[in-house]
């Protein structure tokens, strides 16, 4: 077992625990003991975009100096810390790219942080598990799959933070593949999606749910055409508005056509026979396409 | 887009206009001169639909100092999604512009975002990170 740093985000310790769960169990069939970085805080969940504003970098690079204080210490083996969900990611990820290329930014944060043992030198690697999972072989994954989603037909879903700026993108920001090629080494179709990259509405989800509930419509609708079952994704926020703000979608549009969504995680610790289930709460309930899946699959198509 | 054109009728800068748009330079750390209004910003933009002047009229408006542009919706209804960010062809990053205008009017504590009127269902249902960001980026 590889044991690496994990910072889960407020979110994943609550609405999003199937996310939290599903990608636990993944890593550790592939090898991957995700341990929790100690004594971690909220990182702000939004980027600061503000230039003049630095306290507000504060938050995360407190979280990158916890990941650095793991360092010579016998916790963990692989020193990059991984961050499921996307906002933390981008978050993480921008503040650490502010003060590589600004020492003068990283030398003020660390005049905040004067009561720490250490100051943050800049070096931690941040890394999403989807390109954890890239870097895996392909066929160590498809070993792992007991159960292939033969027929089930998946439409992947990007949204904004794993993408966008692409100083932090995990693949082409305009044109990413790698989502689908999780969704294909599972033995899922792929449905594509010409919404797939289109924001979900983000936190206006607080002010304006009809407004999220239109720009989810189209993104559902995006699938459904294309013949999907469901939609996966790696957002937790995204997850939120994509599943909840369907029954604002089905207010304002008459032909909407509700799609459960799952995160990529679920998706995958199905196909590597974990149970079928993480929890979670929806509005769309996945429960009765999974249970026709499995018992299509029983019955062999 | 619910409004009609902004009608911008004879110009005159004066130091005031001027005072504004380095203000909005400063706190987004973005060149906005460098716009030349070719619009991909508006064009790419998946919440267009919702503002009552486009990403384009907004950096205009900022280009030239004219404070009224506080007094549209535009910079509040932008998401962050950085769509326009990724496809300017000349290389500002429009979304911290946006910043820069919500960031004048929250430090005058003017917030977009009134907490009180969050149902209770949704205070109960919405996950942290939409309540935290939503709050970071409305209010003050």
């Amino acid at each position: 077992m590889i044991r690496m740093p994990y910072f889960p985000g407020c979110t994943l310790k609550t609405n999003a625990k199937n996310y939290d769960q599903s990608i636990k169990a993944i890593f550790r069939e592939l090898g991957i003991d995700l341990v929790e970085l100690p004594r971690w805080n909220c990182c702000g969940a939004v980027f600061s975009l503000s230039s003049d504003d630095l306290l507000r970098q504060v938050a995360p690079i407190t979280n990158l100096l916890r990941t650095q204080e793991l360092e010579g210490t016998d916790s963990v083996d692989d020193p990059r810390l991984v961050v499921p969900c996307a906002m933390c990611f981008n978050v993480l990820k921008r503040a650490n790219q502010r003060v590589r290329e600004n020492p003068e930014d990283l030398k003020k944060i660390n005049d905040f942080l004067y009561l720490e043992a250490q100051p943050y030198a800049g070096e931690v690697q941040i890394v999403h598990p989807i390109e954890l999972l890239i870097e895996v072989s392909r066929a160590e994954i498809e070993d792992k799959v007991r159960r292939p989603l033969k027929g089930l037909r998946v439409s992947p879903y990007y949204g904004c933070n794993l993408l966008r700026p692409k100083e932090v993108a995990i693949d082409n920001p305009e044109d990413p593949s790698v989502l689908e090629k999780i969704t294909e080494m599972l033995g899922a179709e792929v449905v594509e999606n010409p919404n797939r990259l289109r924001c979900c509405g983000s936190y206006q989800t607080v002010v304006d749910q009809r407004l999220v509930g239109d720009l989810v419509y189209d993104i559902v609708k995006g699938a459904s055409r294309g013949g999907a079952d469901l939609l996966i994704t790696a957002c937790p926020l995204c997850a939120f508005n994509l599943d909840f703000r369907q029954s604002d979608a089905s207010k304002s549009h008459s032909d909407h056509k509700e799609l459960p969504i799952l995160y990529f995680s679920e998706l995958i610790a199905l196909a590597f026979g974990m149970k079928n289930s993480f929890g979670g709460e929806h509005f769309v309930n996945p429960a009765p396409l999974m249970e026709n899946f499995l018992k299509k699959e029983k019955g062999g198509i | 887009m619910s409004g009609q054109f902004v009608r911008i009728k004879k110009v005159t800068l004066g130091p005031k206009n001027r005072e504004f748009s380095e203000k909005v330079e400063e706190i987004s750390g973005e060149t906005i001169n460098l716009c030349d209004q070719c619009g991909t910003c508006s064009g790419s933009c998946p919440l267009i639909g919702e503002m009552d002047i486009t990403s384009s009229q907004m950096m205009h408006m900022a280009q030239l100092g004219l404070e009224e542009v506080l007094d549209y919706k535009t910079f509040w209804i932008c998401a962050s999604c950085y769509t326009c960010s990724v496809r300017c062809p000349r290389g500002i990053d429009p979304a911290k512009v946006a910043e820069a205008l919500r960031q004048i009017k929250l430090r005058k504590a003017i917030d977009y975002l009134d907490i009180s009127k969050i149902s209770e269902e949704d205070a109960k249902k919405l996950p942290q990170i939409a309540l935290v960001a939503a709050f970071r980026k409305l209010t003050g």
